[in-house]
């Protein structure tokens, strides 16, 4: 199938192209909570994507909701859809309820998820959790999923250089028996969240580019639009190819998700588009000049957003490291079957 | 801009079956081979070699069956392709005529030309250069002023041609040239001929490369006569015709794998258990080779299709080839070594190859800069 061309991926673009507005992103920037855009989009049941359709979701596949992502990327959705996704899709394959509300996810190594009381205690700290100030928190630990809601939580905010919150959770819960459960199939958490971020870089940098284009061909100076200099057109014909090398890894990145998961495939992918994303916004930038800095002019909403994301869920180097210690182990030969086998 | 997404790369089963065949193959037709040779790429010319590929099929593999082709996917082309230039076979001699002149005879050639030519590029056995680029003429294609004058029967020829590789060991060119005066439209009144390298009034001279190996030439023409048989499509349509043969030239898998041979000297140098520097490095061209194949495979997928991917296939080119020249300058930071030949490493060797190549990948074939004025072109900017 094409997946853009799938109804409720098209009817998403269209939803957030219209309603993620400018003013939309600038009240968000200043901490605002945008419930109004949020009901809109719980309201379509983007929440439950993926989500079966018999525990009330709309049953999206992985590439239809990642291609959502993509779109939200696109528009620098300030809220946190993808995250409330992932944890809902989390909590439907272990059998548990999904969140009505906007959600978040752990990926809790680091905590303590032990039997007590007759349920269950999570203790210990997880750092920069997105919108972890309101979203209800899932934890996966120890191949348990843990719907843990907002009891027993505190808070210390954060941002990241978005804006966008990234709060330190310190959790003293006590869960009960019904609110864990063993996920079947295990899940690479870290690497499902890499590919998502993924996508909302690709669909981020996409729009940076009409942006960019846009102003060269408006913008004039010596008496012609900045699109008729050699020197601009070779700059953007640069930027164009880093959105296609991500367009294409993010789309390698999805594929992997969605089949056996090969965390090689999404690192090679966040490695690949974590580097484009500095190239990206630097062209952008240059091209657009003093204005792209300020707030009058959108870019600079997106292009914080890749200074943010190709840091989150392991940043170039290390997954380049992963990589490279994965295809060093198998030595010359053993290297081209590993490039062919993603 | 539609042409910045790559469609997911078609899946097929034959061409994973064909990969382990190709490998087997390789392994022991290789077997043997100095560092010298794997760094070569697809400049290593082996006519032997060549044979014996066409002896497997794998020449051609996409053309119809009248010919001695074998009607198999795109995709399929691509996995022997990518094999061969991942292990360093010899593949020049019949490379330009598997890759472009082949498939510019079976679109626009005359019955007789194909009957004649087709099957014996298919044996391995007939090689091809490419007759573009003149002294005056290189980035500006259009510009040529060799010229086809119609005579009784057909054509006097008379001009020059440059940087023309292994001219002097194939046996055609395809040539392109003005047939009309300069008008107007500077992409008008240009064709292609069909040229028999041992045409009387053809005279090939060497340029030396600055190792002193010998594959760019110079080809004079003195009033070469040419039959009117000898023309490739329809006169004055020759501009349309060899810009379609460049998206064959710009697309494939020679144009990031060229520095191979570099990647693994140096995984074989940083070990099986490299430290951080090391593996970071490794994995950063891993990352990079992984998502360009995935484009270039896309883009066969497009070929299949009958789709045109002028635009993909600059974007991949000019990405492809700048990671090619990286990846040397990456392999001598990574790694203590110098470059020379007659050392114990064969990184060594390898890299005294790349090096001294490596500012060739981003002209041959198209210029950096004129790649990036046909994105720009595509993005609707000029």
């Amino acid at each position: 199938m094409d997946i853009s061309q799938s109804l409720a991926v098209e009817t998403t673009q269209r939803l957030l192209s219209e309603q993620c507005t400018d003013a939309v992103l600038a009240a968000a920037d200043s901490g605002i909570w945008q419930q109004a855009l949020w009901d809109q989009l719980a309201e379509f049941g983007l929440p439950v994507s993926l989500v079966g359709e018999d525990q009330g979701g709309i049953d999206l596949s992985i590439a239809e909701a990642f291609a959502i992502f993509r779109a939200a990327g696109r528009v620098a959705l300030p809220l946190p859809i993808v995250e409330t996704v992932l944890a809902n899709w989390l909590l439907s394959r272990a059998g548990l309820e999904p969140f009505e509300g906007p959600a978040s996810l752990v990926d809790g190594a680091a905590l303590n998820l032990s039997a007590k009381n007759g349920g269950w205690h999570l203790g210990g700290t997880a750092p920069r959790v997105p919108w972890g100030r309101r979203a209800d928190i899932v934890v996966l630990a120890g191949g348990q999923v843990a719907r843990v809601g907002r009891a027993g939580i505190t808070v210390a905010e954060g941002t990241n250089l978005a804006d966008e919150p990234r709060d330190g959770l310190t959790f003293d819960a006590q869960l009960e028996n019904a609110a864990v459960a063993d996920l079947p199939d295990g899940t690479d958490l870290m690497a499902v969240l890499a590919a998502a971020r993924c996508n909302q870089m690709a669909g981020a940098m996409e729009r940076i580019f009409e942006l960019t284009t846009a102003y060269a061909l408006e913008r004039e100076q010596f008496g012609r639009p900045l699109a008729k200099f050699q020197a601009i057109q070779q700059n953007l014909a640069v930027l164009a190819e880093q959105v296609a090398a991500s367009n294409a890894a993010a789309e390698m990145a999805t594929e992997a998700v969605e089949g056996a998961m090969s965390r090689m495939a999404v690192g090679a992918a966040k490695t690949r588009i974590g580097e484009a994303a500095g190239m990206v916004a630097a062209i952008a930038h240059q091209a657009v000049g003093a204005m792209g800095v300020t707030q009058e002019f959108s870019l600079h909403h997106l292009t914080r957003r890749l200074w943010s994301w190709r840091e989150e869920y392991g940043n170039e180097t290390y997954w380049a490291r992963e990589i490279g210690l994965a295809t060093a182990k198998l030595g010359p030969d053993g290297l081209w079957p590993a490039i062919t086998a993603v | 801009m539609d042409s910045l997404k790559f469609s997911p790369p078609p899946v097929s089963e034959a061409a994973e079956a064909l990969r382990v065949e190709v490998r087997a193959f390789l392994k022991d037709a290789l077997a043997g081979q100095t560092a010298t040779e794997k760094a070569q790429s697809w400049n290593g010319h082996n006519p032997e070699f060549s044979q014996l590929v066409g002896k497997q099929g794998w020449l051609g593999m996409t053309w119809p069956k009248q010919y001695g082709g074998q009607e198999r996917s795109a995709l399929e082309r691509n996995v022997v392709v990518e094999e061969m230039l991942a292990a360093g076979a010899p593949v020049s001699a019949h490379w330009i005529a598997e890759r472009q002149s082949g498939p510019t005879l079976l679109r626009y050639g005359t019955q007789a030309q194909c009957d004649e030519i087709l099957p014996k590029i298919l044996r391995g056995e007939c090689y091809f250069a490419i007759g573009m680029s003149e002294p005056n003429s290189g980035s500006d294609l259009a510009s040529v002023q060799t010229r086809a004058v119609k005579t009784d029967g057909g054509f006097v020829v008379n001009g020059s041609k440059i940087w023309t590789s292994n001219a002097h060991l194939s046996h055609y060119m395809i040539l392109f040239c003005r047939t009309d005066a300069r008008s107007e439209d500077r992409h008008s009144g240009h064709s292609q001929f069909l040229v028999d390298m041992k045409t009387p009034g053809l005279e090939i001279r060497p340029i030396l490369f600055s190792t002193g190996e010998h594959q760019f030439n110079e080809v004079f023409f003195k009033d070469m006569f040419l039959p009117d048989e000898a023309l490739i499509g329809q006169a004055g349509q020759g501009w349309k015709q060899v810009t379609g043969e460049l998206s064959f030239e710009r697309s494939g898998p020679d144009r990031f794998l060229s520095s191979f041979a570099a990647v693994k000297g140096m995984s074989g140098r940083i070990g099986t258990k490299p430290d951080d520097r090391g593996a970071i490095a490794l994995g950063r061209i891993v990352a990079h080779l992984m998502v360009l194949r995935r484009m270039s495979r896309s883009i066969a997928g497009m070929l299949e299709d009958d789709l045109d991917p002028a635009l993909q296939a600059a974007i991949v080119k000019d990405l492809g080839t700048t990671l090619e020249q990286e990846i040397p300058e990456i392999a001598r930071q990574i790694v203590a070594v110098e470059p020379g030949e007659g050392a114990d490493g064969e990184l060594e060797a390898v890299l005294d190859y790349t090096i001294q190549h490596a500012p060739t990948f981003s002209l041959r074939g198209g210029t950096r800069e004129i790649l990036r004025g046909i994105i720009a072109r595509g993005a609707g900017l000029r």
